[in-house]
């Protein structure tokens, strides 16, 4: 570990324990990079990974963005890197539908999922509760690998014959379920489903150990409301997926029955092209039981973490305590337990008992009540605060603002009645995008810029930094804003074309111009990528060990701290995170005892 | 060499903005990092001010230009989806306001508490009486909204009037079919394993029922004005959705699971032909519910007209029941009257009755 020993600066004052090291072996380059039990490289894994997946996935929705902002030219080039998919030029139905739902599928769980929560569930929690690692490192190892393979498996889907999976990615049977239903039921829909199993096993492995982790290898003094809201919203995160998880794999297993073992879970009374099924008795409702049992939750696992980062950029850099710790847990909480209680209120239109439509209507309209004691309480932790615009802190206020954007439209949304009407329509892609999609991506991104110096023990370039956020938030608006209008014009989405239809074919120049600035926006997140890369190796180095000034424990470690984190002792804690602006000091790290004269609060 | 170009460009406009990045970088090494940060904090905080008052505006010309495509201005076409667009209304008030006082609240905190060099942050960590406010209020007006929503659900989702008209409209991949029970006002039993090329609905001809009903391909369905209209929904293979957006209705077609939608239509097809000023109009069906790659085009079309229209219409309609082109030869010849003869005979009154 010598590298580790030369870039600790002096101002660390655990410099030359390297002995207390717990790993004195010589690593390899396999056991360092790829086999890799560090929680820290396998945090760094699942980000690449996920940045790899999202690019796909970004440029999936680039090209079927084409198709529907010019609707009525070719591209030749199209058919030269796509074939007979773009014959002509012209991107066939079948693969513009593949791509939706590639696009859905990588981004939902992929990046969102994979790439978010295992890379910062990973990088922060040891870090963060003051423990050398990951309560089982090995699984922790073994849940990148999983999800490495369903990589594989999704990634291969996109090259077979007949096209990766093109249902949507709900997936709803029958739809999936028939091989006559459409090219892409055929074999790339058992891809998607073996990909899907593995990677719901990654996950339950990652979220067993975030778990673990957190209620048992706490270092002395780190109650749990001492806890740094990054790690209540990674617990819940974690809980939610170990919860709802099996319940889709489930749920893809028993489809992957009736695809290929002639079961009939999901099918009964089918004719398909001309042929009729022997399948009787099932239900394709079953199916989306099963599916939002997971799939609503699942918002919330990609959305709680984006919430956790924020709330703790937001008080770093306001340089002040974060407004109300007691209830941000307790909305956490909270959001946490109704995700599990309205996955129906995606079924409204599905012909479910109104009486059991209503329950989920109040149950979903509860959930803005959490929400909105979130929003109020990062908008109180800014006020008179003294604040630092770092790129983090400017996504962490873009998160903020897309939330209370995508938020309200939920509202629309969960009250059935008004549901019934914009089911299924733009406004609902232009709802999720904007709280799930936006949101998210840019509760991660404050992640990545805020924590890249501990991660790489370099600065990402701050001007590409401004840059990537200020066309990233004003693209995003001007691709979603408007789309909530396509909605309210009772525009279906997934459509390939609107040309035949009287009622919605008059936003032809709003489709072309949300497509410009779709892509203008994807080129501005590969900016973000060649930042990421060549501030790896070129980047303004890090002086000094806690540069942004923040209490949490992970700016206790050296700059680039080895497999164990610290080299002596873990540090005691005796504060919440939150100390800033105390008594007159900036901030008071966790690890400072509480002095006798210290204010109570 | 045509894509060859673009992508050039990008490259050079990437390598230009890289550089400039870099450069900026040394910059604010020499100057001092200490005063190049209060720069740029400057700048981004006069950025997040600026992006919040022309947002606002931008939402504002948004707004105008189009506001006149939605379905709004036009109105709803169905009693039900008055209420539905009252509601709209109602809910994009309510957080019209929350959205407008969050987000200025947001940039303008942003932009005031910037950091400067004579401000310091103030320790607030908590304060229980403003959280109570802001958990109850919130809590209280969602109560409102969904007081208001669950009236509107409850009023959509109850059983149709019993005076309604019945239609049966079938899914498949990817058109709409649709079938009316004829004079007895009740549908013949339908048996999917029966299903074949003449008789692609798979209806039980056994079943007496079946025998004057009427089976509408490629969906042109028509219905009067002012007379509750209950769809009987059915899908053969996938999972379809029937979108009604100008009656602010949709519900889904399941394979094996019937599902039913009721609706009374205010505004006559040429009515809104004349509301909008656009000669080619028609409500449309759409399929709402991703179901293969013909999705986009699986569109039916209903026709409301007046009393009068319909009863002319559903009296063409009688005369050429499904029975008969299924079974050609227990059709009446042109000149055996028997039952043309009763038809023609049937009163508007009996029509009514039967179509129950």
């Amino acid at each position: 570990m010598s590298s580790v020993a030369a870039t600790i600066d002096g101002a660390d004052i655990h410099a030359g324990h390297d002995a207390h090291q717990e790993h004195h072996h010589h690593e390899t380059f396999v056991s360092k990079y790829v086999f890799s039990q560090d929680h820290k490289m396998i945090a760094k894994q699942f980000l690449i990974t996920g940045m790899i997946w999202a690019f796909i996935g970004g440029l999936f929705s680039v090209l079927f963005r084409i198709q529907l902002g010019y609707p009525d030219a070719t591209f030749p080039w199209l058919q030269d890197i796509l074939g007979h998919w773009a014959e002509g030029g012209k991107l066939k139905p079948e693969f513009y539908y593949a791509m939706v739902t590639m696009h859905g599928t990588i981004l939902v769980f992929f990046v969102l999922t994979a790439g978010l929560s295992g890379t910062f569930a990973n990088f922060l929690i040891p870090l963060q509760i003051g423990a050398r690692d990951m309560a089982s490192p090995m699984l922790n190892m073994l849940s990148y690998w999983f999800f490495f393979l369903a990589s594989i498996v999704m990634f291969s889907s996109l090259f077979v014959q007949t096209g990766p999976a093109s249902g949507g990615w709900t997936i709803y049977p029958p739809l999936s379920a028939l091989h006559e239903a459409s090219s892409g039921s055929k074999i790339g829909m058992d891809l998607w489903l073996v990909s899907m199993a593995l990677f719901i096993i990654s996950s339950l492995l990652g979220g067993l150990n975030y778990i673990t982790t957190i209620l048992n290898l706490r270092t002395k003094g780190m109650s749990m409301t001492r806890l740094p809201l990054t790690i209540w919203s990674l617990f819940f995160t974690a809980v939610l997926g170990v919860l709802s998880f099996p319940v889709l794999l489930s749920g893809a297993i028993l489809l992957l029955f009736d695809r290929n073992l002639g079961t009939s879970f999901y099918l009964s009374d089918i004719v398909i092209a001309g042929k009729i099924m022997p399948n009787e008795g099932g239900s394709p409702i079953l199916f989306q039981h099963l599916f939002w049992f997971l799939g609503h939750p699942e918002v919330y696992i990609i959305l709680l973490p984006a919430m956790g980062m924020s709330s703790e950029i937001i008080s770093v850099n306001s340089r002040k305590p974060i407004f109300g710790y007691m209830a941000m847990v307790a909305s956490l909480f909270s959001i946490a337990i109704l995700a599990f209680l309205v996955w129906a209120h995606h079924m409204f239109v599905t012909g479910l008992n109104p009486f059991l439509g209503s329950i989920f209507v109040l149950l979903t309209l509860l959930i803005a009540v959490p929400s909105a004691i979130k929003v109020f309480n990062w908008l109180t932790t800014l006020w008179r605060g003294n604040i630092r615009f770092t790129p983090a802190m400017l996504f962490a206020i873009g998160f903020v603002s897309l939330f209370i954007s995508g938020g309200l439209t939920g509202i629309f949304l969960g009250n059935s009645a008004l549901d019934i009407h914009l089911h299924d329509t733009y406004f609902v892609v232009a709802h999720f995008h904007i709280v799930m999609g936006v949101a998210s991506f840019f509760g991660m991104f404050a992640g990545v810029y805020h924590w890249y110096p501990k991660m790489y023990g370099r600065f990402l370039n701050n001007t590409l930094g401004y840059i990537h956020f200020w066309v990233t938030i004003i693209g995003a608006y001007l691709i979603f804003w408007p789309m909530h209008y396509e909605g309210l014009a009772g525009m279906p989405r997934r459509y390939y074309d609107f040309a035949n239809w009287e009622s919605f074919n008059m936003f032809g120049g709003l489709n072309e111009f949300i497509s410009t600035v779709a892509l203008v926006v994807f080129v501005a997140q590969i900016l973000f990528v060649i930042n990421f890369f060549y501030s790896i190796w070129r980047g303004r180095k890090v002086t000094t060990q806690n540069p942004w000034g923040a209490n949490t424990l992970e700016w206790t470690t050296p700059i680039r701290p080895g497999h164990g984190n610290w080299p002596g002792e873990i540090p005691e804690v005796h504060r919440w995170a939150y100390d800033y602006a105390k008594d007159g000091n900036e901030f008071i790290p966790q690890n400072v005892p509480v002095g006798e004269d210290e204010s109570k609060h | 060499m045509k894509v060859l170009l673009p992508i050039l460009i990008l490259v050079m406009v990437f390598v230009i903005i890289f550089q400039i990045a870099k450069a900026s970088e040394y910059v604010s090494v020499l100057k001092g990092e200490d005063k190049s940060n209060k720069q740029t904090n400057k700048v981004n905080a006069f950025m997040l001010i600026a992006f919040l008052i022309l947002g606002l505006l931008g939402a504002w010309w948004c707004n105008d230009l189009y506001y006149d495509k939605t379905l709004f201005v036009k109105g709803s076409a169905s009693a039900e989806g008055t209420e539905i667009d009252t509601m709209l209304y109602i809910t994009i008030a309510v957080t019209g306001v929350v959205f407008v006082v969050t987000q200025v609240l947001l940039f303008w905190f942003s932009f005031k508490y910037q950091a400067k060099d004579d401000n310091k942050a103030y320790y607030y960590p908590h304060n229980n009486k403003l959280e109570m406010i802001w958990t109850v209020i919130p809590a209280i007006v969602l109560c409102v909204l969904v007081v208001f929503g669950l009236r509107t659900w409850f009023k959509i989702t109850n059983p149709a009037p019993k005076n309604s008209i019945l239609v049966e409209i079938t899914g498949h991949q990817f058109a709409w079919e649709a079938r009316y029970p004829g004079t007895d006002g009740v549908f013949g039993k339908k048996n999917y394993k029966l299903t074949t090329g003449t008789n692609p609905l798979g209806v039980d001809f056994s079943d007496p029922f079946s025998h004057d009903d009427i089976h509408i391909g490629g969906t042109d369905i028509h219905i009067p004005v002012g007379r509750p209209v209950k769809l009987v929904i059915n899908a053969q293979d996938v999972i379809h959705n029937v979108g009604l957006p100008h009656f602010r209705l949709k519900m889904d077609a399941m394979p094996g699971i019937p599902t039913t939608l009721w609706f009374t239509p205010i505004v006559t097809t040429a009515q809104m032909r004349e509301k909008t000023n656009n000669p080619k109009f028609v409500y449309e069906i759409s399929c709402d519910q991703m179901c293969g790659p013909g999705h986009f085009n699986m569109r039916g079309v209903i026709t409301v007209e007046t009393e009068e229209e319909y009863n002319k219409w559903l009296a063409e309609q009688y005369k050429k029941p499904e029975y008969f082109s299924v079974y050609p030869d227990k059709a009446p010849k042109v000149a055996d009257t028997g039952m043309l003869k009763k038809l023609d005979t049937l009163t508007t009154a009996q029509m009514v009755k039967g179509a129950k």
